[in-house]
C-alpha cells in the first residue's frame, strides 16, 4: 500500500518522481546532493568522513590478505608504529634527542622514542574509529528499542505502559550522571584497559537515545496517517516498523553522526586520564598524555595527536551539523533560500523556492 | 494551574519529590558499579608489598567481609548520617567535597559567563548572516571547539599559551590571602567584597585560562541555540516593523529580535551543567584547581571508593538541581508558560 506519509518533504519527491530516492531514508540523493551544494562546509565533512572510515577499513583490511598473497608481512603505514628508532638520532652534547620535527621522511616528525609520528596516528585510527562506532551503535540499538517501546506502548494502566515507566524512570536516573564521571568511574572498577573502559561508556551512553526515540514516536504516532493505517486494520507491529520507525531514522541518523565524534572526545578523555587503552597502544587519548611533557620541546607530538582527534571529530560534527540543518524545517528554508540564489539547479529543484 | 507564586511553590515541591528516586537510583546504580566489579580493593589501598595480616585487617576494618547487602545498609547509614562515608585514609567524603565545591562553581560559573558573553553573539551574527561566509566561519569555529578534546585544549591553554603570555598558575597566587579572608570561597567574589582591586585582578588571571578551556568546548551550545531561535524570529512581523520604523541593525538584532530567541537558549545552558561538571574533572586537574573535579581525579585514579560514589551522587545532584533552574527559568522569561 503507499505509506509514503505525510513527511516534511513528501514535494520534493513529487516534483521528480523518476528520481525517487533509495532506500527507507526520506533524506535520499537528491536532496543530500542538495544540501552539500547549499552548503560546502557539509560537503568538506562528508568527503573527510569516507576518507578517514575507508583508511581506517583499508588498514585492517588489507595487510593480512596482502601478506598472505605476497607471502610477507605488509605494513600501510610508512614505519612501525611500535619500534622505536634510536639509531638515526643525532646527539648533541652527548644527549640524544630522538624527536625530529616534521620532514619529508617523517610528514608529522618522531616521538622521543624515534617513532614516526604519522605511523602511530594510522595504527590509533582503526581503534578509535571503532570505539566510537562500536559505542554509539550499541546506545543506538539499545536507546532506541527502549524508547520505540516506551513511546509506542505507553498507555496507562496496561502492561505495556508500566514497563514504559520503568524504562522512562531508568533513563532519568542515568541521565543525572554526568557520563564522563560515571564512564570515569564505572572503568575505574571494572579494572583499567581498552575493554572495561568501552564497556564503561557503553554503559552511560544509552539514556539519551531513548528520550530521543520516545519524543519522535510520540510526535509521529498521532498523525492522521498513522491513524489511518490502523483504522485500515494495519497491525501494530506492521504501524510501528513501518509507519513510525522509518519515520524517526532521519533524527536518529543525525545524532548518531554527531555522537560518533562525541564517543571518540570522551573515550580519549578516559584513555588521557590513564584508566583506558594501555600506554603501549597507540591512542589518540593516551598518546596526548604521553607526549603533554614534549609540549615545549617537540609540540608535533602533542599536535600530532590531538590534530587526529580534532580533524576526525570535526568531520563527523560538520557532517552532522549539516545533516540537522535541512531536517530542521525552519534552517532549510534559509538554506535552500541560499542555495536558490547561488544555484539555478538547486531552485528549480526546491520546492519552497 | 496558572502562573501565581503559589503554583510556582506547587512546582518546585512537586519536582523536588520527584528528586527522591532519582538520587536512590544513582546512589544504588553506583555502588553496584563500584562494589561488584572490584572483588578486593583492599589489596590495592595497602600495596603490593602488604602482607596477608594487613590486608584482612582492612578488609575487617571497612566491612568488606560483611554480605554486600549489609555494606549497602552500611553504606546508606552513612549518607543518611551525613558523612558520605570515607576515604581509604580515614578523611570523611562529604566535608571534602563540599569545602571544594565553591571552586568548582567558580570555575563553572566562570565558563558560563564567557559562553554567554562571546557564544551568544555569535550566534546573532551567523543568524543574521545565514547561509553566507559569516555564518560558515562561525560554524567552524564553535564546531572547532566542539572537536576539540578538552584536555588538549586544556594541556596547551596551561602550557604553552599561559606562560607565554605570563598568566599565572593556581599554585603560585603572589600573595597568600589573610586568615579569615575567605567569605564565600570563591577567590574573585571574596577579593571583591573586600574592594581589593589588586586581588581582584590577580584572581581574574587565575581563573581566565580554566575558565576558557571550560567554556570553549561548550561554546557551540550557546550559538547553536541562538542561531537557531534566531532564525525563526528573523522572519517575524513584528521584526520587519521594527526595521520600517528605521531602527538600526544593532538595535532591531539584539533589542528585539535577540530578547524573543533566549529563552530557548538560557534553558539550554542549564542543561549543560552536567557537562561542565564532568570536563571540570579533566580541566581541574591539569590547570591544579583545588576544587571537586581535582578530588575526583584523585578518587577515581585511587581507587577511594566512597570519594568516587560521593563525587558521582554530588555530581548527579548538581545536574538535577541545575535542571530544575533551567526549568524555572523558562517559566520566568516566557509568560506563556504554566506551572505544571
Amino acid at each position: 500500500m503507499a505509506a509514503e506519509p505525510e513527511t516534511k518533504e513528501p514535494r520534493a519527491v513529487e516534483a521528480t518522481p523518476a528520481k525517487k530516492p533509495a532506500g527507507g531514508l526520506r533524506l535520499g540523493v537528491r536532496n543530500f546532493l542538495r544540501v552539500m551544494r547549499a552548503n560546502p562546509l557539509t560537503m568538506v565533512g562528508f568527503v573527510l568522513v569516507l576518507i578517514i572510515t575507508l583508511t581506517a577499513v583499508a588498514l585492517v583490511v588489507v595487510p593480512p590478505i596482502a601478506g598472505a598473497i605476497l607471502g610477507h608481512p605488509v605494513m600501510l603505514t610508512p614505519f612501525d608504529p611500535n619500534a622505536p628508532d634510536t639509531s638515526s638520532c643525532p646527539v648533541i652534547n652527548n644527549v640524544t634527542i630522538c624527536a625530529q620535527p616534521p620532514s619529508a621522511q617523517h610528514w608529522f616528525g618522531t616521538d622521543n622514542l624515534g617513532r614516526d609520528m604519522l605511523s602511530r596516528i594510522l595504527a590509533a585510527l582503526p581503534l578509535d574509529l571503532f570505539i566510537a562506532f562500536s559505542v554509539a551503535g550499541v546506545a543506538l540499538l539499545l536507546g532506541g528499542s527502549l524508547g520505540l517501546i516506551a513511546g509506542f506502548w505507553d498507555k496507562p494502566g496496561t502492561i505495556g505502559g508500566v514497563v514504559s515507566l520503568v524504562i522512562m524512570r531508568l533513563t532519568d536516573i542515568f541521565l543525572a550522571f554526568p557520563s564522563l564521571v560515571l564512564a570515569l568511574a564505572i572503568a575505574a572498577s571494572l579494572g583499567r584497559g581498552t575493554g572495561p573502559s568501552i564497556l564503561a561508556v557503553m554503559l552511560t551512553w544509552w539514556p539519551f537515545y531513548v528520550r530521543l526515540t520516545r519524543g519522535e514516536v510520540i510526535a509521529v504516532k498521532h498523525q492522521p496517517y498513522v491513524m489511518a493505517a490502523r483504522a485500515a486494520g494495519v497491525g501494530e507491529w506492521r504501524i510501528l516498523f513501518r509507519h513510525i520507525f522509518r519515520n524517526i531514522l532521519e533524527p536518529l541518523v543525525v545524532y548518531f553522526t554527531l555522537d560518533v565524534g562525541t564517543v571518540i572526545i570522551i573515550f580519549s578523555t578516559i584513555s588521557f586520564i590513564g584508566i583506558g587503552v594501555p600506554v603501549d597502544v597507540p591512542e589518540w587519548g593516551n598518546m596526548v598524555e604521553g607526549y603533554e611533557k614534549l609540549l615545549l620541546t617537540a609540540p608535533w607530538t602533542v599536535l600530532a595527536a590531538g590534530g587526529a582527534i580534532f580533524v576526525t571529530v570535526l568531520a563527523f560534527s560538520l557532517l552532522g551539523d549539516g545533516l540537522r540543518d535541512i531536517l530542521d524545517p525552519r534552517s532549510r528554508r534559509a538554506l535552500t533560500q541560499a542555495a536558490a540564489t547561488t544555484s539555478v539547479t538547486a531552485a528549480s529543484s526546491s520546492p519552497e523556492a | 494551574m496558572g502562573r501565581s507564586r503559589g503554583d510556582l511553590l506547587v512546582f518546585v515541591g512537586k519536582r523536588l519529590l520527584q528528586l527522591i528516586p532519582v538520587v536512590l537510583g544513582v546512589v544504588t546504580i553506583t555502588f553496584i558499579f563500584t562494589h561488584l566489579a572490584v572483588r578486593n580493593p583492599c589489596a590495592v589501598w595497602s600495596g603490593p608489598h602488604a602482607s596477608q595480616s594487613t590486608i584482612k585487617q582492612c578488609i575487617v576494618n571497612f566491612g568488606l567481609d560483611q554480605p554486600l547487602l549489609n555494606q549497602f545498609g552500611t553504606y546508606l547509614q552513612n549518607l543518611a548520617a551525613g558523612n558520605w562515608g570515607a576515604s581509604p585514609r580515614g578523611q570523611p567524603v562529604l566535608p571534602t567535597i563540599l569545602s571544594a565545591f565553591p571552586q568548582t562553581l567558580e570555575l563553572v560559573l566562570a565558563a558560563l559567563f564567557i559562553m554567554i558573553v562571546v557564544g551568544i553573539p555569535l550566534g546573532v551574527i551567523a543568524a543574521n548572516r545565514s547561509g553566507r561566509w559569516a555564518d560558515h566561519l562561525v560554524r567552524t569555529f564553535y564546531l572547532s571547539g566542539w572537536a576539540t578534546p578538552t584536555y588538549l585544549g586544556g594541556v596547551i591553554l596551561a602550557i604553552a599559551v599561559g606562560p607565554f603570555l605570563g598568566l599565572p598558575n593556581k599554585s603560585n597566587f603572589t600573595s597568600t590571602p589573610p586568615q579569615g579572608w575567605e567569605i564565600v570561597h570563591m577567590s574573585v567574589l571574596d577579593a571583591m567584597l573586600h574592594l581589593d582591586l589588586h586581588a581582584t585582578v590577580d584572581a581574574i588571571l587565575h581563573l581566565i585560562l580554566p575558565a576558557t578551556a571550560l567554556a570553549f568546548i561548550n561554546l557551540g551550545i550557546a550559538t547553536r541555540m541562538t542561531r537557531g531561535s534566531m532564525l525563526e524570529t528573523l522572519p517575524m512581523d513584528f521584526i520587519k516593523t521594527a526595521r520600517m520604523k528605521g531602527l538600526s541593525d544593532f538595535w532591531v538584532l539584539y533589542k528585539h529580535a535577540l530578547r524573543n530567541s533566549l529563552i530557548s537558549t538560557v534553558t539550554v545552558l542549564g542543561l549543560t551543567a552536567g557537562s561542565l561538571l564532568s570536563t571540570s574533572v579533566v580541566i581541574e586537574e591539569i590547570f591544579q584547581w583545588p576544587g571537586i573535579g581535582a578530588y575526583a581525579f584523585e578518587a577515581i585514579t585511587g581507587y577511594n571508593f566512597a570519594g568516587t560514589i560521593g563525587v558521582v551522587i554530588f555530581f548527579a545532584i548538581g545536574v538535577v538541581a541545575a535542571n530544575l533552574i533551567a526549568d524555572i527559568l523558562y517559566g520566568v522569561l516566557d509568560p506563556r508558560v504554566e506551572w505544571r
